[in-house]
């Protein structure tokens, strides 16, 4: 949110004296919930924002890794072979993808993006090798063109769908719910609904959009395994399939995709970014990443799939630490979504100035929704998208791809792993007893682990 | 549940009028042909059996027909050619059609049109719930009745509608225009009655005409958006 609508800080006492005047700030009523009832007050209606969740939450941060010594040994930096790559949707796809990193780029529209974020995504992308994906509003030519693998996604407003896009695809990612709000439909404000994407989306122009939350055509596992059934029909079962979760239920719903015929299981946690969502919704929705990758992967295992119907895990991935903590518990590839829009130039400090002109700063600006993004990536202004420079902004992707790629092949190596695929649950340990019973890994210096029988 | 798997994909000689029987043939055989085909083809379809996803994903100026009852999807996400149904059709028949003509002879199931784009889909019985859900600009016109929720969100396109409307006709409804002859359950949020003016009469008597009907257009009422929530407001906190 941005602080515009409310009263500022008493002006003239800076923030760091208001401790030394014996100031005592409620845990509970802290200055963010202060300003939320405030904005609430004087509105009337709720907080819609981007980001995702900012509440701190059990993350890859309270999991480390066990390096190589004398049980097991390490792999050499520079001369052993650690390989990244990755092949996705070979379980019933005759077409599946090989990507030579596992690090995809999450589905994120056109319309919530400018075109020159898209075309930067793609550019990045295809540079290193691997997948980015469309969104909850069609496939531009722009990010067709600028994507060696571009995943098509199909979502419950089928805005923009159509059978050429389709064929078009390299994959399909049937979408039922996003970690920041599972349960919730797609949301865009007028600001950004301009000619060229009320277009696309068949809507008119400037409205605020209302979404499905539900399918039009199908309701629960069986009716979603015809729908499959269908979308291979028209694919000539050429086309890998996946099917993306917003993590709540994830056993469930990871071993019900596997049913339906699914070829790749993407589950995003609440984490998980977004472009516009109720800000309720977005910090009291869903499990934290770290709780639902055992789950997902126990279903896969259960079902003897694990490996053969892939798991790409999204939410919170910042580095190649995480990168490598998600596939240690199981995960074949993650995806990024927030991290990649930072590469890309958001939150920059050099538009301080700009971001605090929108009563936000760098490093906070969530306002996605809003069409204002200084740094021309959340918008659809033509004089703010014009400051993105695609082909910079995708090489800066491409670098900070590269950088994730290496060091999570670092960490694989440090643990004796010749490709990132061998890190196993095994080379975990857990810093704390939240962090342990969800990751289900042992509480580092213990062989404990909450929840799983003996104490 | 079945698992599915990847079938053979075997290659049918393109003849001119095929038919396909799928007493013996696949499904699989019969969409990966009709795939193949070029503008002008035929192909009739027997014992259909109520399979699902039949002539999916058609991108040719072609004739189908499918003798009996039709599973989900039938027709999904058509383009260009003819389907006709001569029986039932099951969920989301004609989901996402682009453009091409889809005829159903007796009743839809859920869904029907779902999403549509473009072109026209004829039922000359009745469609269940959510007809034309989400549609995007195709055109519907169904005989008979339809169930509840039709229209939900329906952005653009027209439907028309011989028999009666179920409940909550027209939900969150953008920009589709809506023609109901008999009877409306009830309106769903933003939905409401409209004038038919001589160009709404017009259009209609074309619909009508295009799915072979004989309907007086001036007995019908139109329905559309109020355009109330087009944008998020503190007033409209009720509807949301
Ligand atoms: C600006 C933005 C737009 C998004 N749009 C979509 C979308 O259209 N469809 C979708 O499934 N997820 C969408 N997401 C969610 C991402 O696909 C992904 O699940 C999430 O960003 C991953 O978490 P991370 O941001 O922590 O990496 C969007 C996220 C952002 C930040």
């Amino acid at each position: 949110m941005t602080i515009t609508s409310v009263p500022l800080p008493a002006q003239g006492v800076a923030p760091q004296d208001l401790a030394e005047l014996g100031l005592r700030e409620s845990a509970t009523f802290d200055r963010a919930t202060i300003a939320d009832i405030q904005r609430a007050a004087a509105t009337g209606v709720y907080d819609i924002r981007g980001w995702g969740a900012k509440r701190k939450v059990p993350h890859f941060d309270d999991l480390l890794f066990l390096g190589a010594s004398m049980s097991r040994y390490p792999l050499e930096g520079y001369r052993e072979k650690c390989d990244p790559d990755v092949v996705l949707g070979d379980r019933h796809a005759t077409r599946p993808l090989h990507l030579q990193t596992p690090v995809t780029i999450a589905g994120m529209s056109f319309g919530a993006l400018s075109a020159n974020a898209k075309e930067a995504l793609g550019r990045g992308a295809s540079e290193v090798g691997t997948s980015t994906t469309t969104g909850d509003g069609g496939m531009t030519p722009e990010e067709r063109g600028q994507s060696k693998h571009l995943v098509y996604q199909y979502l419950p407003s089928r805005y923009g769908m159509n059978p050429d896009d389709l064929r078009k695809a390299d994959a399909i990612e049937i979408v039922l719910g996003q970690g920041a709000k599972p349960g919730g439909g797609g949301m865009l404000l007028g600001q950004k609904i301009t000619e060229r994407v009320a277009g696309m989306r068949t809507l008119p122009v400037g409205i605020d959009q209302r979404s499905a939350s539900r399918h039009p055509d199908w309701t629960g596992p069986d009716d979603l395994e015809i729908k499959i059934g269908e979308l291979r029909e028209i694919t000539d079962w050429k086309t890998p399939i996946y099917v993306k979760i917003g993590a709540s239920r994830p056993y469930y719903d990871t071993a019900l995709a596997v049913k339906s015929g699914a070829d790749v299981v993407v589950v995003d946690g609440m984490q998980g970014g977004t472009a516009a969502t109720q800000q309720v919704f977005i910090e009291n929705v869903g499990i934290p990443t770290l709780a639902a990758i055992p789950q997902a992967v126990q279903a896969l295992q259960e079902l003897g799939v694990h490996r053969k119907v892939q798991l790409i895990v999204s939410g919170g991935i910042r580095t190649g630490a995480d990168v490598a903590k998600a596939m240690a518990l199981g995960a074949d590839a993650v995806a990024i979504g927030t991290a990649a829009l930072i590469a890309l130039g958001d939150n920059d400090p050099r538009y301080a100035a700009e971001y605090s002109a929108l009563g936000s700063a760098a490093g906070f600006y969530d306002d996605f929704q809003d069409g204002r993004d200084p740094a021309g990536i959340t918008t659809q202004d033509p004089e703010l998208s014009s400051r993105l420079d695609p082909v910079a902004a995708g090489k800066r992707l491409a670098n900070y791809l590269r950088v994730l790629t290496m060091e999570a092949q670092t960490i694989a190596r440090a643990c004796g792993k010749s490709h990132l695929h061998n890190l196993e649950p095994e080379d975990l340990v857990a810093l704390t007893i939240e962090a342990s019973a969800m990751a289900r890994v042992p509480l580092a210096g213990t062989s404990w682990i909450p929840g799983q029988g003996s104490f | 549940m079945v698992t599915l798997t990847a079938p053979e994909v075997p290659t049918v000689d393109a003849l001119t009028d095929t038919t396909v029987d799928l007493g013996v043939s696949s499904v699989r055989e019969l969409n990966q042909a009709i795939h193949n085909a070029v503008d002008g083809q035929s192909w009739t379809v027997t014992n259909p059996g109520g399979k699902h996803s039949l002539a999916v994903g058609i991108d040719a100026d072609i004739n189908v027909a499918i003798e009996g009852h039709a599973g989900y999807y039938a027709a999904g996400m058509h383009q260009k050619g003819n389907v006709t149904i001569n029986g039932n059709a099951g969920v989301g028949l004609a989901e996402n059609i682009m453009s091409g003509r889809v005829h159903v002879t007796g009743d839809a199931s859920q869904s029907a049109a779902a999403t549509g784009h473009g072109g026209l889909v004829v039922i000359d019985g009745n469609a269940g719930a959510r007809c034309g859900i989400s549609m995007k600009g195709v055109d519907i016109v169904v005989g008979g009745n339809i169930g509840h929720m039709s229209a939900f969100m329906a952005q653009a396109g027209r439907l028309v509608v011989c028999g009666d409307a179920g409940d909550a006709l027209g939900d969150s409804i953008y920009e589709a225009r809506l023609y109901v002859k008999g009877t409306v359950a009830s309106l769903g949020a933003d939905c409401i009655e409209k004038p038919l003016r001589e160009e709404h009469l017009a259009e209609l008597a074309e619909l009508l005409a295009a799915a072979g009907r004989t309907d007086n257009p001036a007995e019908f009422k139109r329905y559309g958006s109020a355009r109330n929530l087009y944008h998020f407001h503190v007033d409209n906190s009720t509807s949301y």
